[in-house]
């Protein structure tokens, strides 16, 4: 096959010791930024960007996506130890990953999300390579009706999976719509809900209420309990990786599941934070232990981190092929890229052939080099839980603080972090669910401005979300995952009728 | 000083050897002291921001400027983040921002309290050219054909892409259909590469890309350039595709659909900022403008060199002020009260 | 809520705050209603306009908080409860207030003098620990920071008279 050539010539370009020195170097940069709240992936892309121009393209755009990997590598690890996401696609490893570290297993939840990382990447570099020009075709297909389609079904696949008051799940997502409507409206250029106040022009940023809703409220919550995390007792010997991955092969249907819904999000492109929330919300629908998810899964961290890891890598497909960065690193790269001289799009993989297999055969050796890197350092992150109480809190209330400002270099990004750790502690016990609250932060403004879109294009006509096949099919699927939970109930009372 | 400004004040279509050698032994004076931050007034990957990380490269790379300097984006309100910013940055020397059309669009949309009065004006980089793009297999050999198809259609069957609402994309749709008759839907998308993509897949009729942004897909052959939007053609002769250059391609008037207009990319400074310290990046940003990189990135966007400075460059963006109000007021995008 | 905890006096009954709650949501979604209704809440002729979905949200948002209301107000027995007990809310406040007083500092003296002084102070007053202890803690944590954001990644953070005095602000 011409692709097996091609990538092993790939693997000779990539295959240098000078390169695979810049992919450990990447990776390692790459789980700091994925650690800290207040480093984003673009931001260290960006700023290592013109450390790479002395080097050859090939070499430098190595460098650059190992530091991606170890920034997808890294987010989940913050998630798992304090509830606190490093990234806004590890939001929905809090959910299990956490209770996890609660009970003393922190170790296990980080060897299960790395490693799940690794095999959606690895699903999804296969992907790349040999279904790029298919693939390519596909993601042209997507117009706004389709996109909205496919933001209804992250929503349906998601809704309903959280527990307690059904009232409260309303009002906790109604919540988070009305946050994300906050700012500039993008489809009529009306400014919206903010009242004069200049602070609100930009909206609500996600990575800000996370941080205070999830991280503050957390540590607010633990208080109550006294001066300790709970789950300080955790093993943090290698054993643990042993034990996972022992136990991970049983979720090998969760994992393949949350790949395709990974790579899907990826192409289309939805982006990772979506791929995550609906690979869990999937898991939790399919899986036989489902009604347990949230109190402490391997398959609840198993989901969320193989679709996230496995759009994070498809969604550099349409960059490279179509010129449209899945991501804002994404975005970042692309700039890298041109600044080179290449001119991402439909020709970068007829023109520069070196260079693109030199990149397809570094994602499949950067991420190897990424899991290396972060296994090894499992019992480094899982003994910060022994530190004492009175040291890590405000060590990590100040990185929240950090993370807050550098969102839009403001302060009052931080005092509203506050505002939402407050909001995050005072839901949490009266039993509002916050995942709702997130993902329609989220995903709210996307879905509505690909709503209006669609209308806009259809002028008002509602039937152009069943206008073709595709868009039908992603909508239908939608429906049924909605009334899946109708369905199941009517499915058992009829087999116990039987 | 003022010698130094008229002389950069020329067209410099072709930032020669002469511009270099003039003496800015004057503006040398004042250097930053610390990091110099670079803000964009849009989102990662949009046009300003690849000129802005391009000339921050070039800075690098070529160790224009002692102290580093960082981009930093801020897109929220259709920019107005970024602009508030610089607008509060009173006599701060060491932010500069990268402006596009929202320059004057986003003001005038939305009420937001800013003019471009509020910054201190550095330099135009150049400007950005639209072209009307539609799918290469469609049957349209000019833009007549295309709006005559337009027209028959029926008015808003045929859409229209662009980045953002009621910004510069919008408004080239509305002089173009105000010039023909035709009348399009408009369908405002986040970014210039979402646009072609869009348009690649066909699930608009046309779009008015920068050539940048659909340069990819017109070498692929998935995408045809019917005609620019400019009074005068592309200067670029090199073969972009088998058989045309970039300066093959009609403008709009010739192709009977009169409408033009180019975008600013320029930079400005925070308010009341010394003489000086101003002269320092005048200077900077001309030795950024001579540079192989900048010039090679130029051609590959197809950009219409003008650089401006001091007075000229301060009466022209008088001038571009009035036209989008005029071109906004009779689209009716104008915020209540303006 | 561990099982002595009951016995301890609620600072605040799980009733009030049910109640407190809701009403908040109610005026937040009102707020969004009113302002949706501003800038035009109809279906236009090319799908909605600007309003109209934060509308209906805002519309939801207090119908649901209505309903939260009316079923705390009726649930006697869940209400008695404590939501927090006067011991659990102290402990809480002991690191909310710090926090807040933290953020604040920032404002004024920038983010590495505010949170040098934060660390030291929580590790001595919550934590018990010496200065000896406290302060190389505090200052490592700040220089890990600076190197971190403001050499290695460029990224600007808050800054006050003492960055100012080294030159860096």
């Amino acid at each position: 096959m011409e692709e097996i050539n091609s990538l092993l010539h790939g693997f000779s370009v990539a295959l240098t010791p000078f390169n695979l020195m810049l992919m450990f170097v990447g990776v390692v940069l790459g789980v700091l930024i994925g650690v800290l709240p207040g480093l984003g992936g673009a931001n260290g892309v960006a700023i290592l960007l013109p450390l790479t121009f002395t080097m050859p393209p090939t070499s430098a755009i190595i460098m650059l996506s190992c530091i991606y990997w170890g920034a997808l590598f890294g987010g989940a690890i913050t998630s798992i130890l304090f509830n606190i996401p490093g990234e806004p696609w590890s939001v929905a490893t809090t959910f299990d990953g956490y209770p996890l570290a609660q009970k003393g297993r922190a170790g296990h939840a980080l060897t299960a999300a790395f490693t799940s990382s690794f095999i959606g990447a690895l699903i999804a570099v296969v992907v790349i390579t040999f279904l790029s020009p298919v693939v390519a075709s596909f993601a042209l297909k997507f117009g706004p009706p389709e996109y909205f389609a496919v933001y209804f079904l992250t929503f349906a696949a998601f809704v309903g999976m959280s527990k307690g008051q059904a009232w409260k799940t309303i009002s906790s997502m109604m919540i988070g719509f009305a946050l994300a409507a906050v700012g500039l409206d993008s489809v009529t250029g009306q400014l919206r809900l903010t009242f004069g106040f200049m602070e609100l022009l930009q909206g609500f940023d996600f990575l800000i209420a996370v941080i205070g809703l999830f991280g503050i409220g957390e540590i607010l919550l633990t208080l109550e309990e006294g001066l300790a995390f709970k789950g300080a007792n955790a093993r943090i010997n290698l054993k643990a990786v042993i034990e996972t991955w022992r136990e991970l092969p049983r979720y090998w249907l969760t994992s393949l599941r949350s790949s395709a819904v990974g790579c899907f999000m990826g192409i289309v492109p939805g982006g990772a934070t979506p791929a995550s929330f609906m690979a869990y919300g999937v898991a939790k629908r399919f899986s036989k232990d489902g009604d347990r998810f949230g109190t402490g899964q391997v398959e609840g961290v198993v989901a969320p981190e193989t679709a996230a890891h496995a759009a994070g890598t498809s969604a550099l497909l349409p960059m490279l092929t179509l010129g449209v960065p899945g991501s804002p690193t994404a975005a970042v790269l692309l700039g890298g890229l041109l600044i080179w001289g290449l001119q991402p799009g439909p020709m970068l993989f007829v023109e520069q052939k070196d260079f693109v297999w030199g990149l397809i055969a570094s994602m499949y050796l950067g991420n190897i080099a990424g899991l290396i890197v972060v296994l090894t350092t499992v019992p480094l992150f899982a003994a910060i839980l022994r530190i004492p109480f009175s040291i890590i809190a405000p060590i990590i209330l100040v990185i929240c603080a950090i993370g807050a400002y550098t969102v839009h270099t403001s302060m009052f990004d931080v005092w509203l972090m506050l505002v939402f750790g407050v909001v995050g502690y005072v839901f949490k016990k009266l039993d509002y669910p916050l995942a709702p609250l997130v993902l329609a932060l989220v995903l709210g403004d996307r879905a509505e401005s690909s709503f209006r879109q669609a209308l806009l294009g259809s002028q008002g006509e509602l039937a152009i979300f069943f206008s073709n096949g595709l868009v039908g099919t992603i909508m239908t699927l939608g429906i049924l995952m909605l009334v899946w939970p109708l369905v199941s109930a009517a499915l058992a009372r009829l087999r116990k009728a039987a | 000083m003022f010698r130094n400004l008229k002389t950069g004040a020329l067209v410099a279509l072709v930032a020669g050897a002469a511009l270099a050698a003039a003496p800015m032994a004057d503006a040398q004076a004042w250097e930053p002291t610390k990091t110099v931050e670079f803000i964009v007034p849009a989102g990662t990957g949009g046009g300003a921001d690849q000129m802005a990380r391009l000339i921050d490269a070039i800075i690098k790379k070529n160790n224009l400027m002692k102290q580093p300097m960082v981009v930093v984006n801020k897109g929220g309100g259709a920019g107005a983040e970024g602009f508030l910013e610089v607008k509060n940055a009173k006599g701060d020397p060491h932010k500069i921002i990268i402006t596009l059309s929202n320059l004057f669009t986003t003001p005038l949309a939305t009420g937001i309290p800013f003019n471009w009065k509020d910054l201190t004006p550095v330099s135009m980089m150049a400007l950005d050219q639209f072209i009307l793009w539609v799918p290469a297999d469609t049957p349209y050999k000019s833009a007549k054909d295309y709006v005559e198809a337009a027209k028959k259609a029926g008015p808003g069957k045929f859409k229209m892409g662009g980045t953002g609402s009621k910004q510069e994309d919008q408004i080239i749709t509305v002089a173009l259909e105000k010039q023909t008759g035709a009348k399009f839907t408009y369908i405002p998308y986040k970014g210039g590469g979402e646009v072609a993509t869009q348009l690649v897949g066909k699930h608009v009729e046309s779009t008015v890309n920068n050539p940048i942004e659909a340069v990819s897909q017109w070498r692929a052959g998935q995408l045809k350039p019917l005609c620019v939007f400019d009074d005068q053609r592309l200067v670029y002769k090199g073969k972009v595709t088998e058989t045309m250059a970039w300066s093959d391609i009609p403008t709009c008037k010739e192709a009977g659909v009169d409408t033009d207009y180019v975008m600013l990319r320029g930079i400005f400074m925070a308010p009341s900022v010394t003489e000086e310290q101003r002269n320092y990046y005048v200077s900077l940003l001309k030795k950024v403008r001579e540079t192989p990189e900048w010039k090679e990135f130029m051609e590959k966007g197809a950009f219409n060199q003008t650089a401006l400075i001091g007075d000229d460059y301060k009466a022209w963006l008088q001038k571009e002020e009035q036209r989008h109000y005029q071109l906004m007021k009779e689209a009716g995008f104008l915020a209540p009260g303006k | 809520m561990s099982e002595h905890s009951r016995h301890e006096r609620a600072a605040v009954s799980y009733r009030t705050m049910e109640l407190v709650v809701a009403l908040v949501i109610f005026v937040f979604g009102a707020i969004v209603v009113y302002d949706s209704a501003r800038i035009g809440a109809q279906w236009g002729d090319d799908g909605p306009q600007g309003g109209y979905f934060p509308f209906y949200i805002g519309l939801l948002t207090c119908l649901s908080a209505v309903i939260i209301f009316a079923k705390a107000a009726f649930d006697a027995a869940r209400g008695r409860k404590a939501f927090v007990t006067t011991s659990q809310l102290a402990m809480v406040l002991k690191l909310f207030v710090p926090t807040v007083v933290f953020v604040g500092l920032i404002e004024f003296t920038g983010i590495y003098a505010a949170s040098t002084i934060f660390i030291t102070f929580f590790m001595i007053w919550l934590g018990k620990y010496s200065w000896v202890k406290a302060v190389p803690v505090a200052i490592a944590v700040n220089l890990a920071l600076f190197l971190l954001f403001e050499v290695w990644f460029k990224v600007p953070l808050p800054k006050g008279p003492i960055e100012a005095a080294f030159g860096l602000a």
